[in-house]
């Protein structure tokens, strides 16, 4: 793999996340984490989609006409989107069915979007398949920090096998209810990007606008 | 914001007629439909069975067999499914409960009837005519438990879900529902452990056979007597609540199981 590729690939996880630098695709973050089981599940089903979509809409990017390209990648989305649903619902029933609506919802998930109209439809598939690939590696390393903290803390498990005895089960460890409900998985990603952006300082946003004192100079000095 | 990406391949500008647009529409729309229709086809006798499976699990599950110390398959052993016409409360044989679909039964105009306002307590609309019923049995074959399939309107959703009732056909052993979309923490909480505790020894007839369960939000006095007719309802949930109370109603009263139930009484007086 040349290091081209290669960038393409892992740059999403740290220096371009999706999540964490774009702030895109949270409400699946909110709603999959609260058990590892489901996050990895969603993650495998979104990066698989972004990868497939992003290839697919590439192939044919020359011939999208442009006054109709959002819904046709859209229905491109869509269709990998249900036949991914399908082979959850054949394959991981427990899990289809805990994730409920949140498969199908990948269709509205803006990186997925995101990726096909910013690179899918400039770039020749391979470098676009990568691109999706990335951009899914990113949006699951986050989820998979996030539903590691929830698990662990709001149910003292991890996929299911206790880690830390709970005090209901003749344990120590008090689980924290809130961190099965969705907002602290909003307070989880404030925290992450906070870390992140103190780490590379380059992720900072500039403010768009200052406010001055226009009418007070003598005050503003 | 992150930096824009360069350009490494320069798109050629896309013809934009109305022919070609259609055109690529109409390409676009056929390979993706054969797609999906080709997922959902091949896929089918697998989802089937996984849904089959999942519905004997729940039944295995409101059983209360586990509990006793059987295995999943010992279990599966002492369930005798059969399907019941509702109006006669006869035995039918022909229709194979395992593969009988419930939710689609109720949609399905050939074998379901419509429900008047009055009839209609559990907001089904539409009432089946059969429905398969669980008997439990014990080693010998001699019958225990009766498990029937109940479903009901919520706040938002259909609820589907398990009555268990004992030999007397009288005492709950169970009620477990295992499709729902209720608010979850709130009425979701009808699958909390705690609150289906509770129903385990309820009783749902009284003396002379009337229907008698209340999902009450009033404290239970336990020694009344009415207090073994009575479920604590769920906090902040009242719709969902009295949904389950109307269903049970519904389907324990003459329009559902009654018939069969009386019939069964009567084979086992």
């Amino acid at each position: 793999m040349s290091y081209e590729h290669r960038k393409i690939l892992f740059e999403p996880i740290v220096d371009n996340n999706p999540v964490i630098l774009q702030v895109l695709g949270i409400c699946s973050a909110l709603a999959v984490t609260s058990k590892l089981s489901t996050t990895v599940t969603m993650c495998i089903a979104l990066t698989v989609v972004t990868a497939l979509s992003n290839a697919a809409i590439s192939v044919i990017r020359n011939h999208i006409p442009s006054s109709i390209r959002i819904i046709v990648q859209m229905t491109i989305i869509s269709s990998l989107v249900i036949v991914t649903d399908q082979f959850l619902k054949a394959y991981a029933f427990t899990i289809s069915k805990e994730l409920s609506v949140f498969v199908g919802l990948i269709i509205t998930n803006c990186i997925v979007m995101g990726r096909a109209e910013a690179y899918a439809m400039k770039h020749p598939p391979l470098p676009s398949f990568l691109d999706g690939l990335g951009n899914g590696l990113g949006y699951s390393a986050l989820l998979l920090v996030i539903g590691t903290i929830r698990e662990l803390l709001g149910s003292g498990s991890l996929f299911g096998y206790p880690i830390l005895l709970l005090e209901r089960d003749g344990g120590w460890y008090v689980p924290n209810g809130l961190l099965l409900l969705p907002p602290s998985a909003f307070f989880l990603i404030g925290l992450i990007i906070w870390v992140v952006r103190s780490w590379k300082p380059a992720q900072v946003e500039q403010p768009e606008f200052r406010i001055y004192h226009a009418h007070r100079p003598e005050v503003a000095s | 914001m992150p930096a824009p990406e360069p350009d490494s391949t320069v798109s050629a500008p896309s013809g934009e007629s109305a022919s070609r647009t259609l055109l690529v529409t109409f390409v676009v729309c056929l390979v993706c439909s054969v797609v999906v229709a080709g997922a959902a086809v091949l896929l089918r006798p697998i989802q089937d069975a996984n849904q089959k499976a999942d519905l004997i699990r729940n039944v295995i599950a409101v059983s209360g067999l586990l509990k006793e110390g059987l295995t999943e398959e010992q279990a599966l052993q002492r369930i005798d499914a059969r399907m019941v016409e509702l109006a006669t409360g006869d035995e039918v044989k022909g229709i194979d409960p395992d593969t009988f679909n419930i939710a689609k039964a109720g949609k399905n105009p050939e074998i379901s009837t419509a429900l008047t306002r009055q009839e209609d307590v559990a907001q089904i609309r539409r009432e089946p005519r059969y429905l398969p019923v669980y008997r439990i049995v014990d080693g010998n074959g001699d019958f225990k438990k009766l498990i029937l399939p109940v479903y009901g309107y919520g706040l938002w959703s259909t609820m589907y879900g398990f009555l268990a009732l004992e030999e007397d056909l009288r005492t709950v052993q169970g009620l477990q529902f295992y499709q729902h979309a209720e608010t979850p923490g709130l009425g979701g909480e009808i699958d909390n452990p705690k609150w289906r505790a509770q129903w385990r020894g309820k009783v749902v007839f009284d003396e002379k056979w009337r229907v008698q369960i209340e999902v009450t939000k009033v404290e239970i006095d336990s020694s009344t007597p009415e207090a073994q007719y009575q479920v604590d309802a769920l906090a902040g949930a009242t719709i969902t609540s009295r949904g389950v109370e109307n269903l049970l109603k519904f389907w324990l009263s003459d329009k559902g199981y009654g018939p069969y139930l009386a019939r069964l009484r009567h084979e086992r007086s």
